[in-house]
C-alpha cells in the first residue's frame, strides 16, 4: 500500500517538476543560481500529505498573506494538508501560543516567521520534540531552535543590487544619496554600511555617496527629507531608498515636483504601492524579493526536512518545485536568492 | 491661573474695558512673536541655503504646512473651550483610508463625494466624542485618549492590513494633491479657507465668543446662560470634521494609505496650538496664531534636513525649539501682564 502511494507521489512530482521547470525558464530572472549538478542532490521525494501549517509574524499583513498563498501553491503541489495560523498583532511571546497548539496537533512542518529570536525558542523546541520539523522564514530565531532558515536574501545581495540599480540609471558617475528608515534601524544600517563597501569597488568609483537622510517610515517626514535632500545638493544625480514607506513617498514627492525625471530613484518597494511612479515614468526600477517565493520556498525546505531528504546540514541539496534546486549554507540557512527588479516590463504581473 | 485674574474681571466696568484692549493687544503680540521666530528660521536657512525659497520649495512648504494647520484650527476651537481632542490623528487616519476604500469602490467618484465622505466621518468621530464629554460630563483627555484608540482599532481592523496605493487613486484626486494656482497649491488653498473662516466665527459671533467665555470659566459661563454643553460638543464636532477633511488631504497629498496614517500627529498638533500662543488651560489665543504655530513647526521639519542637522539631533532641535517659543510667549505675557498690572496701579 504504502509502496504504490509512494510510486504515484514520484509520478505527480516527476510530473510537477516537469511543468515546473517549463515555467521557469520563461522567468529566468526570478530563479536563483543554485549551482551544483542536479543529480548529485535532490534525491528522494516528499511524501503525500504531510501537514504543512504556516505562521507568519501576524495574519492580516499583506506581505505575509503574499508569502503563505506562496507556501500554500507548494504545499497543493506536493500533496499536503496547508493551514495557516496566526496571530493578530506581532508581539514577541504572541506566537507562542499557536506553536504549542500545532504540536499537540501534530503537524509534520511548521513554517514561522519569529517576532522574536528567543521568545519562542522553547515552544520551537517542544514542537520539534513532537516530531515537527520548524522552519523558519522571513525572519529567523536563534540558530540553535529551529531546523532550517529560508532567508529571502542576504544583506550583500540587497547592497550589491541596489548599488548596481543607481549605477545603471545615473550612467556609473555623479553625487547619490540613501533615503533610509530610522536612523537605528538594525537591517537597514547593516545594508547601507555594505552598499558603501560595495562603492568603494573600481567600476564605482565616480559616484559619491554624500549623505544618508532618515524619514523614520513615515509619510511626512521622508517628503521632507527628500526636499532637504534635494534643495541641499543641487547637483544630486539619484537617490536609494531601501525602505518601502521611503521610496514611496520619495516617488509620490518627486512626481509632484520639478525634479522628476531629473533626479533618479530607486529602492526596495513593493509592486502595487510603486506601480503609478513606474508607469508615469518617475522611477525606472526597484526591487524586491518575491514574498510569493518565499513562502513557496519555505515550504518546499520543511516537506524536504520531513520527508528526510535533507537534515539540515550545510551542504544538503533539495529541489523546490518551479524553483529548483537549493543548497543548505552555513548555519542552517537557505538563501532565496537576489531580489526581484521591477520595472516597466513586468511589474503588471505582480500584484502584493 | 485664571483663578488668580479673576478679582482683577470683577473690577469696575470702564477698567474692564481696558483690560480687553490690553488683552487683544497681548494676542497681536504673541503673533508677532511667532511671526517673528518663523521669519528668523525662514532667513537663517535661506542664507545658508538660497534654494531653500525656490519657487518648488515655497510650494513644497505650504503643502506640508497645510494638514498640520487644517488640523491646529480644529484643536484651537477646542482648547479655547479648556478641552482637548487627542483623537484627530486615529479620524485624520480613519478619513484617509475611507477616501481610499471609495476611490477603490467607485474610481470615477466625484472629489467632492471624497470631500464630503471624510468629513462626514469625521463630524460622525467628533459627536461621539462631544456626545461622551458633554452628555456623560467626561473630561476631554480621557474621553479622546480612549477613542483615540477606538478608532485607531476601527482603522485596523477595517484596513486588515491592506494598503491603498497611489495606482488606485484617480488621476483627477491626485492632481489636486499637486496643483498649484496662482503660485499657491490648491491643497493649502483649503487651510486658508478653513482659517479664515474659523477665525471670523470665533471673532464675531455670539457662539464664537461664548467658547471664550466657557474656555476662561466653564461654571460662569454656565451660570450666564451658555449652553456649556451645547457648545464643547459643537467645538468637538468642528474638530472633528477638520481632522476627516485633512485626511481627505492627506490622501491626495501622499498617495499611499494604510492604517497607520497620521499616527501620533495629535502631538504635533497640540504643539503648534500652543507654540501658537492658545492657552492650554483655555479661554485664550486665535485661530491665527495657533496656524502660525504649525507652519513654524512643519517650517522647522523642513528646515532641519536643509541645514543638514545630524538626524540624532533633529527630535531634540525641535522640542528645544518649541520650548524657546513657548518661553519667548511666556516673557512676553509677562511683560504685558506687569504692565497692565502697572497701568491698573497707576489707575487706581
Amino acid at each position: 500500500m504504502r509502496a504504490i502511494r509512494n510510486g504515484v507521489s514520484l509520478l505527480t512530482l516527476s510530473a510537477l517538476l516537469l511543468t515546473a521547470a517549463a515555467c521557469a525558464s520563461d522567468d529566468g530572472g526570478d530563479t536563483p543560481a543554485a549551482g551544483g549538478d542536479a543529480s548529485a542532490g535532490a534525491s528522494g521525494e516528499i511524501k503525500e500529505g504531510l501537514s504543512v501549517a504556516f505562521l507568519p509574524k501576524q495574519v492580516n499583513n499583506p506581505y505575509f498573506t503574499v508569502s503563505d498563498n506562496g507556501g500554500k501553491a507548494a504545499v497543493e503541489e506536493f500533496k499536503g494538508e496547508y493551514k495557516e495560523v496566526g496571530p493578530s498583532e506581532a508581539s514577541a511571546s504572541s506566537q507562542v501560543s499557536y506553536l504549542n497548539t500545532l504540536t499537540q496537533q501534530g503537524s509534520d512542518v511548521i513554517a514561522v516567521s519569529a517576532n522574536d529570536p528567543n521568545a519562542i525558542c522553547g515552544a520551537v523546541k517542544q514542537a520539534r520534540q513532537g516530531g515537527a520539523k520548524v522552519v523558519t522564514f522571513d525572519s529567523d530565531t536563534n540558530k540553535d531552535c529551529r531546523d532550517l532558515f529560508v532567508n529571502q536574501v542576504t544583506a550583500q545581495g540587497i547592497a550589491e543590487n541596489q548599488v548596481k540599480l543607481i549605477s545603471d540609471q545615473i550612467g556609473g558617475a555623479g553625487k547619490i544619496a540613501i533615503l533610509s528608515a530610522t536612523a537605528n534601524a538594525t537591517n537597514q544600517n547593516a545594508w547601507i554600511e555594505l552598499m558603501k563597501t560595495e562603492l568603494k569597488k573600481s567600476e564605482y568609483s565616480k559616484i559619491e555617496l554624500v549623505t544618508v537622510a532618515y524619514g523614520n517610515d513615515d509619510d511626512q517626514k521622508s517628503f521632507q527629507e527628500t526636499q532637504g535632500l534635494l534643495s541641499s545638493y543641487p547637483d544630486l544625480k539619484g537617490i536609494i531608498s531601501p525602505t518601502t514607506v521611503g521610496v514611496a513617498a520619495a516617488a509620490r514627492y518627486l512626481s509632484g515636483s520639478q525634479y522628476k525625471g531629473k533626479v533618479v530613484l530607486t529602492g526596495l518597494g513593493t509592486p502595487n504601492q510603486m506601480r503609478e511612479f513606474v508607469k508615469d515614468g518617475t522611477v525606472k526600477n526597484f526591487a524586491l524579493w518575491n514574498p510569493a517565493d518565499l513562502g513557496y520556498l519555505a515550504a518546499y525546505a520543511g516537506a524536504a526536512l520531513a520527508s528526510g531528504i535533507i537534515t539540515g546540514k550545510e551542504g544538503e541539496k533539495f529541489t523546490a518545485g518551479k524553483l529548483g534546486e537549493y543548497t543548505i549554507g552555513p548555519d542552517s540557512v537557505v538563501v532565496l536568492g537576489p531580489p526581484t527588479v521591477f520595472d516597466a516590463s513586468n511589474i503588471d504581473q505582480f500584484d502584493f | 491661573m485664571t483663578t488668580a485674574t479673576k478679582p482683577a474681571q470683577g473690577a469696575s466696568p470702564p477698567r474692564a474695558r481696558g483690560d480687553v484692549r490690553g488683552a487683544r493687544r497681548l494676542f497681536v503680540i504673541r503673533e508677532l512673536g511667532i511671526a517673528l521666530a518663523l521669519v528668523l528660521l525662514v532667513a537663517v536657512t535661506t542664507i545658508s541655503n538660497s534654494r531653500f525659497l525656490s519657487a518648488q520649495s515655497r510650494k513644497d512648504l505650504m503643502l506640508g504646512a497645510t494638514i498640520l494647520v487644517v488640523l491646529a484650527v480644529g484643536q484651537t476651537i477646542v482648547v479655547i473651550t479648556r478641552n482637548v481632542d487627542l483623537s484627530v490623528g486615529s479620524v485624520l487616519g480613519l478619513s484617509a483610508f475611507a477616501t481610499g476604500k471609495l476611490f477603490l469602490a467607485m474610481p470615477d467618484a466625484p472629489i467632492v463625494l471624497a470631500i464630503l465622505a471624510g468629513v462626514g466621518l469625521g463630524v460622525l468621530c467628533g459627536a461621539v466624542n462631544g456626545a461622551l464629554i458633554a452628555i456623560a460630563r467626561v473630561p476631554a483627555l480621557v474621553v479622546t485618549l480612549g477613542t483615540l484608540y477606538v478608532f485607531r482599532g476601527l482603522d485596523y481592523s477595517w484596513a486588515a492590513g491592506q494598503q491603498i496605493n497611489a495606482a488606485d487613486m484617480p488621476s483627477g484626486f491626485k492632481r489636486m494633491g499637486t496643483a498649484v494656482v496662482l503660485g499657491v497649491p490648491v491643497l493649502a488653498l483649503f487651510a486658508v479657507a478653513v482659517l479664515l473662516i474659523a477665525g471670523f466665527y470665533l471673532r464675531s459671533y455670539r457662539s464664537g465668543r461664548e467658547m471664550y467665555a466657557i474656555g476662561s470659566d466653564p461654571d460662569a459661563a454656565r451660570l450666564s446662560g451658555i449652553p456649556v454643553g451645547w457648545r464643547v460638543f459643537t467645538a468637538m464636532t468642528v474638530s472633528g470634521a477638520l481632522a476627516g477633511l485633512a485626511g481627505v488631504l492627506y490622501a491626495a497629498r501622499f498617495g499611499t494609505l494604510d492604517a497607520a496614517a497620521g499616527t501620533s500627529i495629535e502631538l504635533n498638533v497640540v504643539a503648534a496650538v500652543v507654540v501658537g500662543g492658545v492657552a492650554i488651560f483655555g479661554g485664550s489665543g486665535s485661530v491665527y496664531g495657533a496656524a502660525l504655530g504649525a507652519v513654524l513647526l512643519s517650517t522647522m521639519g523642513a528646515a532641519l534636513p536643509v541645514l543638514r542637522i545630524d538626524p540624532f539631533w533633529q527630535q531634540a532641535v525641535v522640542g528645544s525649539l518649541i520650548l524657546a517659543a513657548i518661553g519667548l510667549d511666556r516673557a512676553l505675557t509677562a511683560r504685558i501682564a506687569r504692565r497692565l498690572r502697572g497701568r491698573r496701579a497707576r489707575g487706581a
